[in-house]
């Protein structure tokens, strides 16, 4: 057995991918540094460097048999952070290889297809609940603000979604979990990453004069526009599970 | 602006408008730029009432000053209530600010009628104007338009507005008569007849011209009220397929009548909200929609209401026995959709999965279908030991001993009611 380590980048897993080929290694597995444990004393271990060729090699010859959305897909199941996550990318890889004619990510039948499948709508919903909870709060320089607690790394999938809607007025929103976030100034929309954990601590005071009274509309809206005779807490909770309601504006 | 007063005019107009079912901001094909949102992706839902239905847009009425006294409605001008009128730019502002903060996807507005039809209709698309050109808003935007509306508004309305919808209420003409005597329905034709029209043109002149304003690009929807009246659901289903098919309708909402009203042409107040039949009826649209049946294959005169017991598919399944089983592997994707317990993305799955192997019952279920129903129904190529079922009389009782249904309390308190 052979374990290749890489940096926990997307390129990086690639580059892994790549050597694996290249290397002809048959009894493999791909694994994070950050992530790894020596548990298999013998398992041999190959460090792998990353290089942008390599994985891109590998991407564009997927991307002839998978098509951009089955590179969309490998990718969703990157920023699923699930722990098989690279060997099932893997996987994928050696399939569409091996039926460069097919789109091997319709074989449902397969295990490891059924999984990453599965993952992707795991990771869309995610994503897609976050385009809807994200609640942005106005800050006294007119930035609107916004926290999240994503269960899966999704941010680099919705910059799209709110770069495209809020193009005239600046945001931020920042993933709590993984501490980092997005920014928008009206110009470039662009990833950062803080030295330290961002300082949320009575941060309802650099609030906007006018925040308050918007979520107190929004929460008074929220309730009138509910009808009670139809009440249906079941259902509620299926929409809106409830690790949500602390960032949601109309829950408080 | 004074905030107090705003919050008491939202909560009266947020009320009152909270029984129009519609909220879908799908079908909406405006692109940023530079401004403020888009409506090009397809809807989201922000949050959710905790009456369960979802919210994705600003629904209030700018009144519920109302000249006409619809029994069934709340805003009814004999009804003795708090009344509120917002200003136009009152709602542009709502608008603005909440979706600034990523609470809704746009605009729902209606009003009740004050004046008159076109002097209600003409603020109705003064606030779309003004979110549209003075805002760069590129949001969505659903106006209600009032019955006997001018021909000229409606027009100007669906240059601004993504959706126009005008509700029928009541299904069938003479309950209308009954319970909303201002209204006639041929004053709620006329305004769907003109953006249908335009619709039309503009798709003529769109290939010609790329430039055309965008007219009502979401389409148009309607909504009918169900169980105020004695209408059976063949009825409904059939209202509901004429104007698929004759107006273009985007969408038809049934919305299970809420007892608001003591009034001997209603149900009585106590009355229970018919929540399943409602629920029953969107399945039925849903068959009619994307599962290829007709409105005459669902119901027909010896059976004009729907089967409470179960789905309309599985219901259509059991007096079709003839039809099954069907073949996994063969079978056209026409007829994998009729399968009971197979949706309209589990039959895409098995079309494309069975390409690359033979599928059997294990893979049907990781497919995502309800394989509990689904099984009495088909064929496998191994072979399927509950085929032996499908010609049994008590199939109907096997297959809804076999599943719960989430309406299953419901359903018994209904019965307790014979
Ligand atoms: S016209 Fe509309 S608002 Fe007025 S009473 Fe009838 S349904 Fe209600």
């Amino acid at each position: 057995m052979t374990t290749l380590l890489y940096d926990g980048s997307f390129d990086g897993l690639f580059t892994a991918i790549f050597e694996v080929f290249e290397y002809r290694y048959q009894d493999v597995e791909i694994c994070s540094k950050e992530n790894f444990q020596q548990e298999n004393m013998f398992a041999e271990i190959h460090e792998v460097i990353t290089q942008q060729e390599k994985s891109e090699r590998v991407l564009n010859k997927l991307e002839q048999n998978i098509g951009k959305s089955g590179i969309h897909q490998l990718l969703q199941v990157f920023l699923s952070e699930d722990q098989e996550m690279e060997n099932l990318i893997l996987s994928a890889v050696k399939q569409s290889i091996k039926h460069p004619e097919e789109n091997i990510l319709q074989n449902f039948a397969d295990n490891d297809i059924l999984k990453i499948s599965k993952i992707c709508k795991s990771v869309s919903r995610e994503r897609h609940r976050m385009t809807a909870f994200v609640r942005f709060e106005k800050l006294q320089d007119d930035i609107y603000f916004a926290k999240i607690d994503p269960d899966f790394n999704v941010l680099p999938l919705i910059r799209k979604h709110f770069k495209d809607r809020y193009a005239d007025q600046k945001w931020m929103i920042y993933d709590l979990r993984r501490h980092y976030g997005l920014l928008y100034d009206l110009e470039n929309c662009e990833f950062f990453y803080p030295d330290e954990k961002l300082d949320l601590n009575q941060y309802q005071q650099k609030f906007h004069e006018e925040e308050k009274k918007y979520q107190t509309l929004w929460q008074s809206y929220f309730t009138k526009t509910n009808i009670k005779e139809r009440k249906n807490t079941k259902l509620h909770i299926q929409h809106v599970p409830k690790r949500y309601w602390k960032y949601l504006t109309e829950k408080w | 602006m004074n905030f107090d007063r705003i919050k008491e005019k939202l909560e009266i107009l947020a009320d009152a408008a909270k029984y129009d079912v519609s909220c879908s901001s799908s079908g909406g094909k405006r692109k940023n730029n530079g401004g403020l949102g888009d409506s090009s992706a397809s809807g989201i839902c922000h949050t959710y009432t905790e009456d369960g239905r979802c919210v994705s847009l600003l629904k209030i009425l700018l009144t519920n000053h109302c000249i006409y006294d619809c029994i069934y409605c709340i805003s009814r001008k004999s009804n003795d209530i708090k009344r509120a009128a917002f200003t136009v730019e009152e709602v542009v502002d709502l608008t603005i600010s909440f979706y600034r903060r990523n609470y809704i996807e746009g605009l729902f507005l209606s009003s009740g009628i004050f004046k008159d039809a076109d002097t209600t209709m003409e603020r109705l698309v003064r606030v779309a104007k003004k979110l549209r050109t003075e805002h760069n808003f590129n949001g969505y935007i659903h106006l209600k338009s009032i019955p006997g509306a001018s021909d000229d508004l409606m027009n100007e309305a669906a240059l601004y507005a993504d959706r126009l919808s005008v509700n029928l209420e009541i299904p069938t003409e003479s309950g209308l008569k009954l319970l909303a005597p201002d209204k006639n329905r041929e004053d709620m034709l006329q305004p769907m007849r003109i953006v249908q029209k335009g619709i039309q043109q503009y798709k003529d002149e769109k290939k010609i011209i790329r430039s055309t304003p965008k007219f009502a690009p979401a389409g148009q929807s309607t909504q009918m009220i169900v169980g105020a009246t004695n209408e059976n659901d063949l009825q409904i289903i059939k209202v509901a397929d004429h104007f698929y098919k004759n107006y273009g309708m985007k969408r038809v909402y049934y919305s299970g009548y809420i007892p608001v009203t003591v009034d001997n042409r209603l149900p009585s107040i106590t009355s229970e909200v018919p929540v399943l039949r409602e629920n029953r009826l969107y399945q039925s649209d849903w068959l009619m929609r994307f599962y290829g049946f007709k409105a005459d294959e669902i119901l027909d005169f010896n059976m004009p209401f729907l089967d409470l017991e179960v789905d309309p598919k599985l219901s259509w399944a059991l007096r079709h026995l003839d039809q099954f089983p069907v073949n996994l592997q063969t079978a056209d994707h026409k007829m994998i959709l009729r399968i009971p317990g197979i949706g309209v993305k589990t039959a895409q799955k098995i079309v494309s999965a069975r390409k690359f192997q033979v599928l059997n019952i294990d893979h049907l279920k990781k497919l995502g279908a309800a394989v509990n129903r689904a099984k009495f129904f088909i064929d496998f190529t191994y072979g399927n030991p509950f085929l032996k079922h499908l010609t049994d009389l008590n199939l109907r009782k096997l297959i809804i001993g076999g599943s719960q249904s989430k309406f299953q309390n419901q359903f018994s308190q209904q019965l307790t009611l014979f």
